[in-house]
């Protein structure tokens, strides 16, 4: 099986990987470069837990492979912050209560930071649409849904 | 016994320069190499062992596949690798083929749609494909580069079975085509999953209607059945009533059950065959009269 080397851009890093042609994003994020943010849960495309940014848009990482990702750009949970301040929805979601066991914590925060870069102000039924892939077992999902709310509020002035 | 998460199996990745190449290779490795754009069908076969193809070959970045165009008299073409967000969100689609729109955002979640293709969805030739109805009703057809160079291959009898095609060893399908759909239609997907969103169709009917001066009824209707049969289907008998007899609620009834005897479903996971029947007459009655309406007024 073919080995490819890769460059691409990590949460404002730039990498250079080997990949073999059958290794997922997910699993040279986590295995070869140590951002164990991102989780493996189904590895199907259905549980949402190994959602990234990839050029901006909101995939599942087991659904892609490495080799794609060259050129390309991709933020993780680890990138969201900045300058020691957590990003808005990060904030959002803890002061909600909106985090239990964790695990589906960094795919939710990625997809609600996506919803949120492409429609700023979401209803409450896009921000369940937006996170229709993005299963927890935990919280019941609605102090996830306000948490969506409150950092879209937060994000409102930051854009001003 | 199945380990629950493996990762994929050996595959070498493949990027070819041009259609040509690609098709090339592929006729060169029939049986043991597959084109792909998203992956999302290609990736969860090959993990659950189903697909063992030695090469991957990924055709996204191709010529011709992230383009989508549309012109009033042309119609509309959807690049293979252009992907269902943008399809469900292009300003073209939903202002011209709405249920296309429709049918395309029922797909699964915002983060597979990122990945999951149009064309992908009709390859796949799943029974159950949340978007080959609205393929069918609008009457597409998909461009394919072969061996021999382009051609068209009509969505009628391009299914053969669940996960067969038409499409031969060397052929990747370059765009999906539609004509400019019938002035004034209206449209509606009805999908029973097991929850209101994300999941597979237990049953899926696409309903398409438009006024016709020439059909005995004044109008004519297109009706396709997904998740019931070995391939999605059109109910032509019920279509045909639909055309001949002054239309009501009688008759919207009696396509229906027409509709529900051309459904040759099945008991699986997601619904026994029974069950399945009856909702291809309900759902067709609930989607027929919601078109109807909307063309009487």
């Amino acid at each position: 099986m073919s080995l490819h080397r890769i460059t691409l851009t990590i949460n404002g890093v730039h990498e250079r990987v080997d990949v073999p042609s059958n290794m997922t994003l997910l699993q040279m994020l986590r295995e070869k470069l140590a951002l164990t943010g991102t989780k493996n849960g189904c590895a199907a495309g259905e549980c949402g837990a190994c959602t990234v940014l990839w050029n901006g848009e909101a995939v599942n990482s087991c659904m892609v492979l490495a080799v794609e990702c060259d050129g390309g750009e991709v933020v993780t949970v680890e990138g969201l912050a900045h300058d020691h301040q957590l990003d808005p929805i990060q904030q959002a979601l803890l002061d909600a209560g909106g985090v239990q066991c964790g695990f589906c914590t960094p795919g939710v925060l990625i997809s609600a930071r996506a919803l949120l870069d492409r429609n700023p102000r979401p209803a409450e039924a896009e921000i369940r649409d937006a996170l229709v892939g993005n299963l927890c077992r935990c919280t019941g999902y609605q102090r996830i849904i306000e948490a969506v709310q409150a950092a879209a509020q937060a994000d409102a002035p930051a854009r001003a | 016994m199945v380990t629950p998460h493996p990762g994929l199996p050996e595959f070498d990745y493949v990027k070819p320069a041009s259609l040509a190449e690609a098709s090339r290779f592929l006729a060169e490795h029939a049986g043991e190499a597959r084109p792909f754009s998203g992956g999302t069908d290609t990736f969860v076969r090959m993990r659950d062992g189903f697909w063992k193809d030695k090469y991957l070959v990924d055709v996204k970045h191709l010529d011709g596949l992230n383009t989508l165009t549309f012109d009033r008299a042309g119609g509309l073409t959807i690049g293979a690798a252009v992907n269902l967000n943008r399809l469900s969100a292009a300003p073209e689609v939903r202002a011209h083929y709405p249920v296309l729109a429709e049918a395309a955002h029922t797909v699964a979640s915002y983060q597979l749609r990122s990945r999951a293709t149009l064309a992908g969805n009709v390859c796949n030739a799943s029974p159950a494909g949340d978007t080959v109805g609205a393929c069918l009703v609008l009457e597409g057809e998909l461009l394919v580069h072969g061996v021999d160079g382009a051609r068209r291959e009509p969505l009628t009898g391009f299914f053969r079975g669940p996960g067969k095609t038409a499409l031969k060893p060397g052929d990747i399908v370059t765009a999906l085509h539609f004509p400019v759909p019938p002035a004034g239609h209206a449209a509606r997907y009805l999908k029973l999953g097991r929850n209101a969103i994300g999941d597979l169709a237990i049953v899926g009917v696409t309903a398409l209607g438009y006024r016709d001066p020439q059909a005995p009824s004044g109008y004519r209707f297109r009706i396709a059945l997904a998740s019931v049969a070995p391939t999605p289907l059109r109910a032509a008998q019920a279509e045909r009533l639909l055309a001949e007899k002054p239309l009501g609620e009688a008759v919207l009834r009696e396509a229906a059950e027409a509709a529900m005897a051309a459904a040759r479903p099945i008991d699986d996971v997601r619904g026994g065959a029974h069950y399945r029947r009856l909702m291809v007459r309900n759902l067709t009655r609930q989607a027929l009269t919601d078109v109807w309406q909307r063309l009487a007024s």
